[in-house]
Parts: structure tokens; C-alpha cells; sequence
């Protein structure tokens, strides 16, 4: 049984019904969510339109903004595709955030201890320490869960807290900029390993294009083998056993999966955006990764229009608590909304059809 | 003592009309049949009378007055007991937790007087069970005895049960029987719903047939036949079925002693040895023994059937054969290579395939379409994928041979395997299995849960496997399909296998016995000094 | 490294501070129990605990009354179990999904309504705590008498209701009712007993304690909110649930541990062992999940558990 969705979508053909149907649902209970936060601005005496107007012009309102709105995009698409693998795997894998992390100091190091390496090595060798650094996190709780049935959903989020003091140490101390006058960082990476840019004058990187590759091959993903075997495992342990699947087996993989493309995400961030290792890597990025997961109905066309839309919601988030002194925290309220928006939608739709 | 007068009931479900203003009457102090094949509509019926379900029509009298059920707790409050087929008992609770479970009182339990009580309503009716023993220790037939004194300590005037002989070896069948007549003789009505007519025909005093929702006969039962009880349950489709198809359907009917099949040239078991099992012990899943030192052979074109109450060993059995489950120790061949340290995937790709009990849960990804449930096991190999890539076309084409071969009825190959009913679920299951064109079929309860049209053809299909010249390992709870069906019988009681007995020579008392537990060299030296 | 600080009265302290801190993640914990054992996983204990903490705060802030700070903490955690019961009981969705919903929107919701009430201050707001209660004659008693007897009212209260619990879940009418519906809810239904009823109120409980919690960090051991706070200890109680096999006594044994590694952190700091601060702080989280690993493998779930329940036919 997948997440949200009751549904199964025919195959081979495709079922505009049901896609319209989900998406339609979708927005309405996005709309449900923006009202109630309109809601708590209003009782609170602030003035809705105006911070809603500068949560648009925040996003969309420049090249310059756009191009901020699809860098935010990036690691959310990113998170989100690596949510849904597990998801649709019935792994409730919720460690993105101490993924990225990892990923993300994994391939700082690389970068800084291998300096000398020339580029064509070192920028795919820095890549690869991502991946692993996301992918080995990940392990600890696909290993746990298939050989000692320890739930994952603590263990994961033990391992993102463990993560973030990991991180607060390294760069406090072993990975401290010598040169940075004590300020927890690590030293820049190399300007040549600086992803270059799509737009000139924004921050938009080729960590975008990999993010859109990564959802062409999920697309395709799901239609191998490979695949199916996935979501046989997501939907029946016994069922997966009788075909004589290792369960074990496929769930370290698919949480090894998870995790890497989640390592990845940190290597972007990294890379594509900070340059160095801070504190602020992932902050936030995992819990609003599996939001934009379940509302793109965890397929991979679905979360690329949903990681876009919160993409925007976090940009012009931003800019509204700078601009109309709104707390961002608001945002937080309307991912939550939107959870338990979209989980109700298919309870509240069958009880108007009555 | 309760008049109970169900009048013109009728209720529907999504798609089905399962009853159909349906009238029945009980007289106190009477045990009354209520006959009919799997999907009838005998348990939805009494699932009304005892309040689990609200009728679309009709309506419902006790001594003459008009009453309306809400709930289970309503039916129990107005003297009505239901013992359902899968028991509704707790496991883990002990047997008085699980008969004070919901009944008002003080907010804490004294649980020795609650024992206390519970023992002394237990010894008013015979029933023998420890009050402080845990349910899930018990055996079937001590369990079947909770739920009993659960209806009548609430002081039940009417009690429903549910195929309650299915779980039962014969001996334990003739136990409750005598109980419950004595309950009758104190009053109580009884309703006893089932499927087989031999048992009626002993037990009841008045039997009503319903079938496809609609009553078709009723009559005091001893002015009737099984001859015309079976015919009003199958309807006058039985006249058109021959040869085996009829046997099989009179089985499933329990309407003879049923004898095996003898075929125009005489079945000889062949040499090849398709199955070898030595000695072999496996666990259950709390790891505690549940197979304890079986062996059992089976040659090409045969079938040898396990005969035993559920929960003796025969499930973990025949899962360690199929691979799904490790040996302890012993040994097992196939095909004469030696398969003790296969994994699943092993199994599968030697000629052999396990047909589940679970058609639902292990059979079957019910979220799935048809075509993907069909390729299961085989999606891997070409020409369903390429590299890796799923090929769809190829799929759906497989798909519709499988669904022409086998009867399944559904309007395409995409549909979701939920929508399908319980016989073209197994049907299909059955057309993957044999697909594949195993030589060892392993076939847990097959036909468990199905109507006669459907188990009849799935009986027919595993005959037409035999006469191939394949083995068959046929478990099942239906004593009269196994004689039917098989050609050796094995009783399996406590992990241990009682004896094997060739099934033209089967006698039921024997096999009971065996069942509840003596073995079949005791039986016959017992003959002997006759 | 000042090893020669590992005195005794060092281990009292220590002991002591186990039991403080302890209490809030007991109290979520006791909560979880209940609704567990009625077969409803609730993922949203994080963010319950967080508008626990939040309401706890505000409503004394407010007042100026500590236990209006902690009815208000009750109330909210009520209200959020209603939520996690529409969605897990009325609507049938997934626990899981469902639960980390409501620990997102708990969290988000406790920031947000923090800096809407209090804004951005130099000097984050406080209130003045539940005083240390030193129990006559009992608090006299050599270490046992400090680490036990001289706590604030709030960590008395918890321990009673450890006992209650214990009661009421295995002695009572209504924990028997309880345990019914989270092992075989069909056979509790077929006995009158109301499935849905009996969820939500294992949801009302689970909310109520684990609110009661998140409050007891402001109102019982740091006097301030700060966004986040509760840092986890919402999912430590869920595994502590399970450590305890779903037994109120065995779950005081688990809190008190993870208290007492949640104390060690701090001692170890005033110890200066040559051991980053930062590594001391993933102490709790380690020893979860090695606690949770270890039990795991034997678990015995209740039958139900986060499965919902619609009688066939409907």
C-alpha cells in the first residue's frame, strides 16, 4: 500500500483521469493549507495579502528571484526522489537531513585532502564521496532495520541528530578553517571545483541538471526490474518472499539508494552553492523533502512540479520574514497543513461523493 | 427460551446480493442447519441476527416482538450468541479475561472471583476448560469452548456456529455435538451452519438450504435426504456434470462417504520419485518444533494428501518444502537432487511451485494489476523484460493467454487483482503456478473459502496435472476433497506423521483417529487382536 | 581532566539530574504506552511535546501560574490526539505518514506562535520554575533521600502515575478493554466494546502526558522556551515504549536510563575529559538506538498495532 494514494494507475496506459484527479486533490488541499496560514496571520493582526505578496515577489518576481527559487529547488527534487524510493518501499527512512550531511562533509573532505588531484579526477571523486558519505549514513539504518527489525523512523532520526552534532564538531575542530578566525567553517574548496553556473550573475548550477537527471532516471527506474522489486517488497514482505526475493537484501539496498542520492543533494549544496562545510547545510531540507515527496504522490513528475512549488514557498518565505516581518516558521505550519491536507483528501472526497 | 423469526431479510453489498428476503425460523430447543456452499450466504445471515451487519430489509422477531440490532453488544444484550469460524478470542489473555472482556462492572477486576464464576458457568454446561489458562496455549477445540462459554456466560438463549467442525478432528466433532444437544434439551436454539451434510444430517433436527442468497428448501431433516440436500445446495447443475467433476462436487458437498475415484485403466504410481522427505524437523515461527522427524514420498503422477487439524505441522511442513521456511535437519529431494539447502528462488526454477493458503496475502499484491500478479516469479526472465526493462506488451499478452486458459473472468488484464472474487483470485494464482510447467506441485487448501463451481474446476485442474504424469503434495482441511483427490493419504498429528494410508482403503473413523493422535501401527494391531 | 571530581556527592548529583530529566521523556512515554497498547502508532509525539512545551509556557508566562501553564499544556496535547485520532481512527490513513505530519506541523507551529506572541528579543523571555520539594523525613535519607525525595512536584507526580498506569492498563476494567483493542480489535468489537472510542481515548491520554512533558522543560528545569527544544526526545519515548515492552514499570526503568545518559552528557562536560562537547551530546541518541537494536529482534508488537479497524462488511 503506498503512502497516500489509494490508487493504482493502469498500465500500460496512461489514466489522465486519475493524474487530473491527484492533482486537482492536490491543489485544493494546498489552497486548504495557505488559507489556514492565512488564518493564524489574521489572528494574529497581521495583514495576509502582504505577506503573501512578498512571498510571490520573493519567488518569482526577477530573473534574479527565479533563479534563486529553482537553487532551493534543487536540493528539495533531490531529497524528495530519495524519500520516495524508500517510501514506496514502506522504508520510512526520514534521515535525509543527516544524509545530506554526510554527504556533504564527506565530499568537503575529499576536496580538501586531495587537493592536489587534477580536476577531471577530483570534481567526480568529490561527487563519489558524497554519494558514499549519504549512502553509508543511510546503511546504518537499512542494516539495522533488515537484520534486527529495529524501526527505522527512530533510528533515522537518532542518526540526523547524531549527524548535526557530527557536523558541529567537525566544523569546530578537525575541519576547521585555520584561517577563518574561529568561526565554525571549513577552509573554501578550490575555485576550480566551483560548479559553474546556468545563469550568470545567479546561483543556479549544473547541480540543477543533475537534479533533472535524477528524476529521468527514477522515471525509468521504476519501469525496470529492479523496480518492480521494490515495490513488490513495499507492498508485501510475504508476498516478496514467495517470489523468492531477499527481503534483507533489497531493503539495505533501497536505503542504501536513499541515501546516496541524498549524499548527493550535500555534495550539491557544497559545490553548487556554500563552497564550504557550515553549520546551515540541510537545515530544514529533510522534513521539507518528504513533504514535497508526498505531495508529488512520491512519482518522480509529480515532485518535480511539487519540489518547485515549495521551492517558492521557502524563497518567497524568506523574503516575506525579511520584507513584511513574518516569521518563517510559517512555512513550517503550511508543510505540516499540507501532510495532513493531502492524507485526509481521499477521506474527505469520498465522503462528499456520498 | 427464544422464538427467533427472521422475516424477508435481505442484504447487499457492493456488487452482490447475498441475501435475498430470506425467512427463517427457530424454535427454542432446537438445533436447526443452515446449508449451503461457500457464498451462499449463510454466515452474512447470521452476521445479521447477531447484529454485525444491518439488513437493507426485512426484519427481525424474538418471541413476537420486532427488534433492531446496532451492534454485536445489542444481539448479546437480547440473548444471542454467535461462535465464529475464526474464533474472536485474544491470544494472549487468559480464558476468564477473554469471557469478562466487555461485560460492565466494578473498574477493577477482582480476577479470582471473575475465575471463580467463569468455572462455575463452564461446569453447568459441561464444558471443561482452566479458567486461568492462556488462549493461545490452548488447543482448537479448547478454544472453540472459550468462545462457547463467552456467549452463554452472558447468557446466550440462542447460539449461532459457524462451521464449527471445520477445525475439529472427527472425535472432537462428536464431543461438541453431544454437548450441544444437551444445551438444546435445556432450551437453547442452535443454529448450525455448514457446509457438509453428513454432520447435518446426524446433529440437526431441522435444516434449511439457501443458495445464491435465496432459500430454497427447508425441511424437519428427518424427512429429507443428503440426496436432495445436495441437489437443492448445488441446484440443477448437477445434473449436467460427469465422471470426476460430479465426484469432486459431491465431495465438496460432503454428500457421500466419499470413495476415490477409480480411473478407467487402475493408477499406478510410477518409479520416478518426484519428492523425497527424510526425517525432517523444522520450526514454527515462535521457534519452538513444529515438524518433528516426517518423511514422505511422492512419485510422478500421484498425489498424496496430509490429512490433520491446522496448527499440527502440516503448514510449516509443507513451507520448508517449498523452501520458504529452514530445516532443522533431515533431508529433501527433488527430482532426486538434493534440496535441503535451497533457497526459495531455488525451488522455483527446479520444475516445482508452491500454491499458498494466503491466496490474499502471499498469493497475491492485491493493489496490483492482473498482469503484474501474473509475472510475478517470471517478470525477470525474458522475453517479459529486456535488460532490465519491463516489457508491458509482452506481459499483457501472457496475461490474456493465462486468463483464457484458466477461466479467470475479468474485463481486461489492468484491472487490480482486489476486484476479482475469491475463485478467479485462485484461478489465477493456479494459471501462474502451473505455467511454469512444474513437475512437483505443492497445493495448500486450494480450494479453501471457494464456491463449488470454482473448487470443482481447480480440483479437475490438479487431476488433469496428475494424469501428466506430475506429483502432487495436497494439504487440506476438507477430509472428503483429500479422499477424493488423492491416491495416499498421510495424517499428521503433533509434528509427526501418524501413517500413511492408501485412499481407496481410507476409512474415516481411522483417519480420525489418527487425527487426534494414534497412530495408524496402533490402530491396526489393535484390529489384529480383535 | 579533573578526575578527582568523581566524588560522591558528584554520582549523587548525577543521579539526581538522571531523574530530572528523566520526567519529561517518562511522561510522553507512560502516554504512548496507552495508546500503543490500544494499536495506534503515534509518530506525533515529537510535536506534541513541542506544543506542550510552547502552551506549557505561554500559559504560565501569562498567568503567572505555573499549573495553568500545565492545564494548558494538557488541553493542547487533548487537542492534538484528536487530530491523530481523526486521522488514524476516522479516516484510516497511514499511522506513520500521519504521525510525522503532525511532528512537522507541531514543530513548525510551536516556532511560529512563539516568535508571533514573543517576537525577536535580545533577552529571551522567562518564568520562575516549579520549586525543588524536598519530601519531609524521606528527603533525609542518605543519597536515596537526595536523588529521590528532593525534586520538584512535578517529578512526584509522574512517579505516581507510573504506579497508576501499572493499575489501571493490567488490573482494571478499563486497561483490559484497552489491550483488547490493540491486540484482536474484531473480538473486542464482537464484545460490545467501541474500537474507535476506545483509540481516541488512548490518543487523549498519549497527548495529554506527552504535552505534559514537552511543558516540563520550560516549567520544571530551564524556565525559557527556545524553538526546537524538545531535540528529539519525543521519538527516544517511542523507543523506550518499545524497549519496555509496552509496560508503564519497565518504561520508568528506560526513562531513568536515557535520563541518566542524558545527566552523563552534562557531568562528563564539568569533568573537562578531553572528549569534544559535541560528541558527549550524541550520546543519548547512540545509546537509543543501540537499546532499540538490541530489543528489537524479540519484540512482541501488539496484533493490531497501527492497523486500523473496519468491521468487515462495512
Amino acid at each position: 500500500m503506498t503512502a497516500t494514494s489509494q490508487e493504482v494507475s493502469t498500465r500500460p496506459q496512461i489514466n489522465w483521469k486519475a493524474i487530473w484527479r491527484n492533482v486537482y486533490q492536490a491543489g485544493l488541499s494546498v489552497l486548504a493549507a495557505l488559507l489556514i496560514g492565512a488564518l493564524l496571520l489574521l489572528l494574529n493582526g497581521r495583514n495576509p495579502v502582504d505577506a503573501f505578496a512578498s512571498l510571490w515577489a520573493g519567488a518569482f518576481g526577477s530573473v534574479d528571484r527565479f533563479a534563486e527559487t529553482l537553487v532551493k529547488a534543487t536540493p528539495l527534487l533531490m531529497i524528495a526522489i530519495s524519500v520516495s524510493i524508500s517510501f514506496r518501499c514502506q522504508i520510512w527512512n526520514i534521515g535525509a537531513e543527516g544524509q545530506i550531511i554526510l554527504g556533504a562533509i564527506v565530499s568537503t573532505w575529499v576536496a580538501l585532502t586531495f587537493k592536489n588531484l587534477p580536476l577531471v579526477l577530483l570534481l567526480p571523486l568529490t561527487f563519489l564521496g558524497g554519494l558514499l558519505g549519504g549512502m553509508s549514513w543511510s546503511l546504518i539504518a537499512g542494516l539495522l532495520k533488515a537484520y534486527a527489525q529495529a524501526n527505522e523512523v527512530i533510528t533515522t532520526s537518532m542518526l540526523n541528530y547524531i549527524a548535526i552534532y557530527l557536523l558541529a564538531y567537525v566544523v569546530h575542530g578537525p575541519m576547521m578553517d585555520p584561517q577563518g578566525f574561529n568561526f565554525p567553517q571549513s577552509p573554501l574548496i578550490a575555485d576550480a571545483l566551483i560548479l559553474p553556473r546556468l545563469i550568470p550573475g545567479t546561483r543556479l548550477n549544473i547541480s540543477f541538471l543533475v537534479a533533472l537527471i535524477m528524476v529521468a532516471l527514477t522515471v525509468v527506474f521504476w519501469r525496470t526490474t529492479l523496480g518492480l522489486r521494490t515495490e513488490i517488497v513495499g507492498h508485501s514482505h510475504r508476498v516478496a518472499k514467495q517470489i523468492g526475493l531477499k527481503v534483507a537484501l533489497m531493503i539495505a539496498l533501497v536505503t542504501g539508494m536513499s541515501g546516496a542520492l541524498a549524499g548527493i543533494a550535500g555534495w550539491g549544496e557544497i559545490f553548487g552553492l556554500h563552497y564550504r562545510l557550515i553549520e546551515e547545510i540541510a537545515r530544514g531540507i529533510g522534513s521539507l523533502g518528504i513533504v514535497v515527496a508526498l505531495l508529488g504522490e512520491l512519482h518522480p513528475l509529480g515532485m518535480l512540479v511539487s519540489a518547485f512549488f515549495f521551492a517558492a514557498l521557502v524563497t518567497g518565505g524568506n523574503a516575506m520574514e525579511r520584507n513584511a516581518g513574518v516569521p518563517f516558521a510559517l512555512v513550517d505550519v503550511i508543510q505540516g497543513c499540507v501532510i495532513l491536507l493531502i492524507l485526509a483528501r481521499s477521506y474527505f472526497f469520498r465522503k462528499a461523493a456520498k | 427460551m427464544i422464538l427467533v423469526e427472521m422475516k424477508n431479510i435481505t442484504k447487499r453489498f457492493p456488487g452482490v446480493l447475498a441475501n435475498d428476503q430470506v425467512n427463517l425460523t427457530l424454535q427454542p430447543g432446537e438445533i436447526h442447519g443452515l446449508l449451503g456452499e461457500n457464498g451462499a450466504g449463510k454466515t452474512t445471515l447470521m452476521n445479521v441476527l447477531f447484529g454485525l451487519y444491518r439488513p437493507d430489509g426485512g426484519e427481525i422477531c424474538l418471541n413476537g416482538q420486532p427488534v433492531v440490532f446496532h451492534s454485536p453488544a445489542d444481539a448479546i444484550g437480547h440473548g444471542i450468541g454467535m461462535v465464529h469460524q475464526h474464533f474472536k478470542l485474544v491470544p494472549p489473555f487468559s480464558v476468564t479475561e477473554n469471557v469478562v472482556l466487555g461485560l460492565p462492572g466494578r473498574p477493577l477486576i477482582d480476577m479470582k472471583a471473575a475465575e471463580a464464576q467463569v468455572a462455575a458457568v463452564a461446569e453447568q454446561y459441561g464444558l471443561k476448560i482452566d479458567p486461568g489458562a492462556r488462549v493461545q496455549q490452548l488447543t482448537v477445540g479448547e478454544q472453540q469452548r472459550v468462545e462457547i462459554l463467552s456467549s452463554l456466560y452472558r447468557g446466550a438463549e440462542v447460539l449461532i456456529l459457524d462451521e464449527p467442525t471445520a477445525v475439529l478432528t472427527p472425535q472432537e466433532a462428536e464431543i461438541l455435538s453431544t454437548g450441544l444437544r444437551r444445551m438444546a434439551e435445556q432450551g437453547k436454539s442452535i443454529v448450525f451452519i455448514s457446509h457438509k451434510l453428513e454432520e447435518v444430517i446426524k446433529i440437526t433436527r431441522r435444516v434449511t438450504v439457501l443458495r445464491a442468497g435465496r432459500v430454497v428448501f427447508s425441511a424437519m431433516t428427518a424427512d429429507t435426504s443428503k440426496a436432495q440436500m445436495a441437489r437443492e445446495m448445488i441446484g440443477h447443475d448437477l445434473a449436467t456434470l460427469h465422471g470426476e467433476q460430479r465426484a469432486s462436487v459431491l465431495a465438496l458437498a460432503g454428500a457421500e462417504q466419499a470413495a476415490h475415484l477409480e480411473e478407467e485403466a487402475p493408477a499406478e504410481a510410477q518409479e520416478a520419485v518426484i519428492l523425497q522427505v527424510e526425517n525432517l524437523h523444522v520450526l514454527d515461527d515462535r521457534g519452538l518444533p513444529a515438524v518433528k522427524g516426517v518423511s514422505l514420498t511422492v512419485h510422478a503422477g500421484e498425489i498424496l494428501g496430509i490429512a490433520g487439524v491446522d496448527g499440527n505441522g502440516q503448514h510449516e511442513l509443507v513451507e520448508a518444502i517449498a523452501r520458504l521456511r529452514p530445516i532443522q535437519s533431515g533431508s529433501l529431494a527433488i527430482h532426486e537432487i538434493d534440496a535441503t539447502r535451497w533457497e526459495t528462488h531455488d525451488f522455483i526454477n527446479h520444475q516445482a511451485c508452491y500454491i499458498t493458503d494466503d491466496r490474499q496475502h502471499e498469493g497475491l499484491i492485491l493493489d496490483f494489476d492482473l498482469g503484474r500478479n501474473a509475472t510475478l516469479k517470471i517478470f525477470g526472465k525474458q522475453p517479459y523484460s529486456k535488460r532490465g526493462l519491463l516489457q508491458f506488451p509482452a506481459i499483457q499478452a501472457f496475461t490474456r493467454q493465462l486468463m483464457d486458459a484458466f477461466d479467470v473472468r475479468a474485463p481486461t488484464p489492468n484491472v487490480q487483482a482486489a476486484t476479482l472474487s475469491g475463485g478467479n483470485q485462485q484461478k489465477l494464482i493456479l494459471a501462474r503456478e502451473l505455467s511454469q510447467s512444474p513437475r512437483l506441485i505443492l497445493a495448500n487448501k486450494p480450494t479453501r473459502g471457494l464456491d463449488i463451481g470454482a473448487a470443482t474446476y481447480i480440483n479437475q485442474k490438479l487431476l488433469d496435472e496428475r494424469a501428466k504424469g506430475n506429483g502432487i503434495l495436497l494439504i487440506s482441511a476438507d477430509l472428503d476433497e483429500l479422499l477424493l483427490l488423492s491416491d495416499r493419504i498421510l495424517v499428521m498429528y503433533n509434528g509427526q506423521s501418524m501413517g500413511e494410508l492408501a485412499a481407496g482403503r481410507a476409512e474415516i473413523q481411522k483417519i480420525g483417529m489418527m487425527m487426534a493422535g494414534t497412530p495408524l501401527a496402533e490402530l491396526e494391531s489393535q484390529e489384529a487382536t480383535v | 581532566m579533573n578526575l578527582e571530581l568523581i566524588t560522591l556527592p558528584f554520582i549523587v548529583g548525577w543521579m539526581a539530574a538522571s531523574v530530572r530529566l528523566a520526567t519529561p521523556i517518562l511522561l510522553a512515554a507512560l502516554g504512548e504506552t496507552f495508546t500503543e497498547r490500544g494499536g495506534v502508532l503515534n509518530l506525533g509525539l515529537e510535536g506534541i511535546m513541542l506544543m506542550g512545551a510552547l502552551s506549557g509556557f505561554v500559559g504560565a508566562y501569562a498567568t503567572g501560574n505555573l499549573w495553568a501553564g500545565v492545564l494548558a499544556a494538557m488541553i493542547t496535547g487533548i487537542l492534538m490526539g484528536l487530530l491523530m485520532g481523526f486521522f488514524s481512527v476516522t479516516a484510516k490513513v497511514n499511522q506513520v505518514v500521519a504521525g510525522l505530519g503532525i511532528t512537522i506541523l507541531g514543530s513548525g507551529l510551536s516556532t511560529l506562535l512563539f516568535r508571533l506572541f514573543f517576537g525577536l528579543r535580545t533577552i529571551p523571555p522567562t518564568i520562575d520554575m516549579f520549586p525543588e520539594l524536598p519530601v519531609p523525613l524521606l528527603s533525609r535519607i542518605p543519597i536515596l533521600g537526595e536523588v529521590l525525595f528532593k525534586q520538584n512536584i512535578l517529578v512526584y507526580l509522574t512517579f505516581i502515575l507510573v504506579a497508576v498506569a501499572q493499575v489501571v492498563l493490567f488490573r482494571s476494567r478499563f486497561g483490559l478493554a484497552l489491550r483488547s483493542v490493540g491486540e484482536r480489535p474484531d473480538a473486542a468489537d464482537t464484545r460490545g466494546i467501541d474500537v474507535a472510542r476506545m483509540r481516541y481515548i488512548g490518543l487523549f491520554i498519549g497527548g495529554a502526558l506527552a504535552a505534559v512533558g514537552g511543558a516540563y522543560l520550560p516549567l520544571a528545569n530551564l524556565g525559557i522556551f527556545w524553538t526546537q527544544m524538545t531535540a528529539g526526545r519525543g521519538f527516544i519515548a517511542i523507543a523506550i515504549v518499545i524497549f519496555s515492552r509496552w509496560n508503564p514499570l519497565r518504561g520508568l526503568w528506560g526513562a531513568l536510563f536515557f535520563g541518566a545518559t542524558l545527566a552523563l552528557q552534562l557531568s562528563l562536560q564539568t569533568l573537562r575529559l578531553p572528549v569534544p562537547s559535541e560528541l558527549l551530546l550524541m550520546l543519548p541518541y547512540i545509546v537509543t538506538i543501540i537499546a532499540l537494536v538490541i530489543v528489537s529482534r524479540r519484540a512482541e508488537f501488539p496484533g493490531a498495532f497501527a492497523t486500523p479497524y473496519t468491521r468487515s462488511g462495512e
